[in-house]
């Protein structure tokens, strides 16, 4: 776990397209799942003679079933716009890594089995035969995007390069070659219900400690209910929140707003978790089965809406997917989506975002504040790909940029924005999104976190920023790591409602 | 997967270096894995390795990072009860340097 050796980038005022440098990144693989996970999740464990014709099945269903995946197979002209957009391109140097490229090695197989010219004449359209080469350049550079979207803003044609990474990881378990690390936490939600694996025990225990906490902090018997039938809101967060530093500030950030809210709240054991992995790899079955737990959950529990914490990826699954997952968009007959739907609130958004619930309560003046507590802190706010790009929140457009920082300048004195082009939409990742959070990843995600680096360091610098908010545990998880790297203190980053509990007046 | 003999006993590691049989674990295999991770082992890395391995027995899970804050803050004071501490012990993290000298698994998520 010392970790390989490599160089980190150098800090710049502007992050400038590198000369590009093939094969910098070729040597960089992620560890393949076991045999264990990758049965509990129905795939095989290892390339089977019948490797190839499974992979093109495979990428022929994915095409059948998902029009936009063959509309982005057809769809690039090679322009160009992408090639700058990604913080692996930029970080790394590697030319597999501008977005056209690394989509370009799906395309040219596509070409190849799936477009008449491709098939009779491969050599003119740059179709290529899918061979174990192919495949395992597949594995190394699906697992180098974090499907953050970034380039997809910038595609003239909106080509979502997540997409194509999903169905190329995708198409890789089918043929044996799952992520260790996303597979692993696939199994541990399904099995335990959250993806560090924490068993309810566990939880209370963890969760218990944290009220003694709390109270010798305020004086205030601030509760975390678990398991509490007949309670108004189900919060759900990321399991990162019970267990880790930075992340359980902010869990202690929601407690509080809670308890000045009066509200009646619980956290569950069964749905100890916010995070779908199943995300990461498209596969609507698993992403299903994983959000279907949180249904349960609220069905079981009876609660009247659902919040979901500081987790970016989760808040883009609930936001724009658990409606066709386990709502009523999945299907209009099933009696416990139609039981669920009876049974939320319709007088409020269903999910909730943390944010905009506690931006509603300070805006009714519910929540009381003493700003000058965070003036020992000058913040700024990193926008989280999934909640920028694949949601929003609140009523008006932007609200998924406005809420998260109204919430900041409610709590605190000291505000500043990074540079335009890095934040909001443009947003880069932290480097470490979309199931590359693990260690044997570190230098794509060091080399990655680049671009975000040089944007936090011209703050850093002029308006001697030293706090990074933001509302999402694996950019929290990321941060803590590559900070260091940097020459910043692993200490500078925090979540939103780390900032909140700290401002917060309890009585 | 990788096999070593440590102090005359095979071990098997996975790829990370974390134990496959977590029933393999002793000192010996604490020290080897303490110096493959270049950790010093003292007295300070042994009273967190304990407390990891008791709270494990107990709940089957490494402890979150409060509580094993706490835990050591009650025993070694206050000053030593806080997470800087620990990355003085453990610089990779103590979550999962700790665990695998101390013979538990990697703990997962977005940690």
């Amino acid at each position: 776990m010392a970790g390989p050796e490599f160089e980190v980038p150098t800090l710049t005022e502007y992050t400038d397209v590198p000369k590009i440098k093939p094969g910098a990144m070729a040597h960089v693989k992620s560890f393949v799942a076991p045999q264990g996970p990758q049965d509990f999740l129905g795939y095989p464990f290892k390339l089977g003679e019948d490797w190839k014709e499974r992979a093109i099945d495979k990428m022929g269903d994915l095409l059948g079933k998902y029009r936009s995946l063959r509309v982005f197979m057809d769809a690039c002209v090679h322009c160009g716009a992408c090639t700058d957009k990604c913080h692996y391109f930029l970080g790394t140097a590697d030319p597999n890594n501008m977005p056209v490229a690394r989509q370009e090695l799906m395309r040219k197989v596509y070409r190849r089995y799936f477009t008449l010219p491709g098939k009779i004449a491969p050599w003119l359209v740059g179709a290529a035969d899918l061979t174990e080469d192919v495949l395992n350049q597949w594995y190394n550079y699906y697992h180098q995007c974090s499907e953050c979207r970034r380039c997809s803003v910038y595609c003239p044609y909106g080509i979502d390069t997540a997409e194509v990474t999903m169905a190329g990881r995708e198409i890789l378990n089918h043929v044996g070659m799952g992520q260790k690390y996303s597979n692993e936490i696939l199994v541990k939600v399904q099995k335990i219900g959250n993806n560090l694996g924490l068993p309810g025990p566990a939880l209370e225990d963890t969760l218990l400690g944290l009220e003694e906490d709390m109270e010798a902090d305020t004086g205030v018997p601030v509760k975390m209910p678990l398991d509490v039938a007949g309670a108004e809101i189900l919060l759900v967060t990321p399991s990162a929140d019970f267990f880790s530093e930075p992340h359980v500030d902010s869990l202690i950030g929601y407690a509080k707003v809670f308890h000045a809210a009066g509200a009646s709240w619980t956290l569950s054991s069964k749905a100890s978790e916010a995070g779908n992995f199943g995300l990461f790899s498209g596969n609507y079955e698993t992403m299903r089965k994983v959000a279907m737990r949180i249904r349960d959950a609220a069905l079981e529990l009876g609660v009247k809406r659902i919040i979901v914490g500081e987790c970016g990826h989760a808040w883009r699954v609930a936001y724009s997917f658990w409606n066709t997952l386990t709502g009523i968009g999945f299907d209009g007959k099933d009696p416990f989506s139609i039981e669920l739907q009876q049974q939320l609130d319709p007088r409020y958004p269903q999910p909730m975002h943390i944010c905009e619930y506690t931006w509603d309560l300070i805006q009714k003046g519910v929540l009381k504040f003493d700003k000058s507590l965070n003036d020992d802190r000058v913040i700024t706010y990193h926008d989280s790909c999934n909640v920028s790009r694949g949601s929003r929140m609140g009523d008006e457009p932007g609200g998924q940029f406005e809420i998260p920082r109204n919430i900041i300048k409610a709590v605190a004195n000291n505000f500043h924005d990074m540079a335009g082009e890095t934040i909001r939409e443009g947003t880069f990742c932290c480097g470490g999104g979309g199931g590359l959070l693990t260690d044997d990843l570190i230098e794509v995600r060091v080399k990655g976190a680049l671009p975000r680096m040089n944007a936090y360091n011209n703050v850093v610098q002029k308006d001697k920023v030293n706090f990074l908010a933001l509302i999402c545990a694996i950019c929290k998880a990321q941060f803590t790591k590559v900070l260091p790297y940097y020459g910043f203190d692993r200490g500078s980053v925090g979540g939103v409602h780390q900032l909140v509990s700290t401002a917060i007046k309890l009585d | 997967m990788a096999t070593v003999n440590i102090a005359g006993k095979d071990v098997e590691l996975d790829e990370e270096g974390f134990l496959t049989n977590l029933a393999d674990w002793n000192r010996d295999v604490a020290e080897y894995m303490a110096k493959e991770e270049k950790v010093d082992m003292t007295e300070s890395h042994w009273e967190v390795i304990d407390f990891l391995r008791e709270y494990y027995d107990e709940y089957q899970i490494a402890p979150a990072i409060r509580v094993l804050t706490k835990a050591i803050g009650k025993k070694l004071g206050p000053d030593k009860g806080n997470n800087k501490y620990l990355y003085e012990l453990f610089p990779y993290g103590p979550a999962k340097q700790a665990c695998k000298i101390g013979g538990l698994p990697k703990p997962t998520g977005c940690i």
